[in-house]
């Protein structure tokens, strides 16, 4: 079980530290992906583990969720991209002082 | 187990690659041997279900939406390398050692007990057990997520429509502007040059020379340049020609 587990956390920590170093808006976006699915693999070996089929419903429920975030934050991308020709992270800075 | 230890590997070495790839459309790649993998440790952990949703919704659908907006936005090469902030890299690589390597001890010290197993739950199969839940206890998480999703269908519509603000530029608009310019600018109102013209490679990749023998940027497709697949390294093409040509010359004279 634990070994399910950790894989889960090291895919988490590779996704944090994605969403950290990466400047491109659309890989920033495949990294917090990267995140929902690990929690979605301790969710599965959860739901093992303690023999009851609450856990694969949660993780249902995150993958519709991710279906709904990724739609709206790809044309959040998309329209940003129409504006100011870029997709990096760093260029949409119009709201700093 | 077997799956577990075949595919570990394999899922750690492609997330990594995810973080590391240079090209976006690697990196898609990357996250989609993740996923797939992902869904085969679903299947080893009795949960089918989840397998074929996992397969379906996001390397079938959430993938493709990847790809299609790569294929919009990505060709430029946004993820420069040089760091807005001065070394971030750095710090985000060490906060994320440290946040990887105390959370695997802690949930290490803290996951245990047996294992139960779900041979009870999916008694009646897995898909019946799941739908029982859901239609049963989380029957309004359910309701929720189907509002969640009409919503954000209505908003992908709203924010990707475009209002044209302009009128549509007719023909004839087009070719007046193209002989202001040539008036103007002196832009030749034609069509552009080709590439590989008096080039060793007639590919599309590589630039048309000019007589000196300098390649004429111009013959080449904007998103090429962008994803920096330009053939390069013409400077001793025309000497080449020059030298083949020679001693071609010279293998004729000796046979004369």
């Amino acid at each position: 079980m634990n070994e399910y587990i950790t894989l889960s956390l090291i895919l988490f920590t590779i996704g944090c530290v994605g969403v950290l170093v990466r400047r491109n808006a659309i890989v920033v976006f495949m990294c917090i992906e990267l995140m929902l699915n690990a929690t979605n693999l301790a969710f599965v070996s959860f739901s093992r583990q303690n023999g009851n089929l609450d856990g694969q419903v949660a993780a249902f429920f995150v993958m519709v969720v991710a279906a709904a975030e990724v739609v709206v934050g790809l044309s959040i991308i998309v329209s940003i991209y129409r504006a100011r020709r870029s997709a990096s992270v760093d260029e949409a800075s119009l709201l700093k002082s | 187990m077997t799956a577990f230890w075949c595919l570990a590997p394999i899922m750690v070495i492609a997330a990594l690659g995810l973080v590391f790839a240079r090209k976006a459309v690697h990196a898609a790649l990357c996250l989609a041997v993740v996923m797939i993998s992902l869904a085969v440790l679903y299947a080893a952990q009795g949960a089918p279900f989840l397998f074929a949703v996992q397969i379906i919704v996001y390397t079938g659908a959430i993938m493709m939406l990847f790809l299609f907006v790569l294929m919009l936005v990505g060709v430029d090469s946004s993820d420069a390398v040089k760091e807005t902030i001065g070394g971030q890299r750095l710090a985000a690589a060490i906060i994320g050692l440290i946040f990887g390597v105390t959370v695997v001890l802690a949930v290490g010290q803290t996951v245990s007990g047996v294992v139960v197993g779900l041979k009870a739950a999916n008694g009646n199969g897995n898909p019946y057990g799941l739908s029982e839940l859901l239609f049963g206890k989380y029957v309004l998480a359910f309701e929720f997520t189907s509002a969640l999703l009409i919503t954000a269908a209505l908003g992908a519509m709203v924010l990707a429509h475009k209002e044209r603000l302009t009128t549509r530029h007719s023909q004839a608009d087009i070719s007046a502007r193209r002989m202001r310019e040539y008036a103007e600018s002196g832009r030749h109102p034609g069509p552009l040059p080709a590439p590989g013209v008096f080039a060793r490679h007639n590919a599309v990749d590589t630039p048309a020379l000019l007589p000196d023998g300098s390649p004429l940027e111009s013959s080449i497709s904007d998103s090429l340049v962008a994803r920096g697949q330009v053939r390069d390294g013409f400077e001793d093409d025309i000497d080449k020609v020059v030298e083949q040509l020679d001693d071609d010359e010279q293998g004729l004279g000796g046979e004369k």
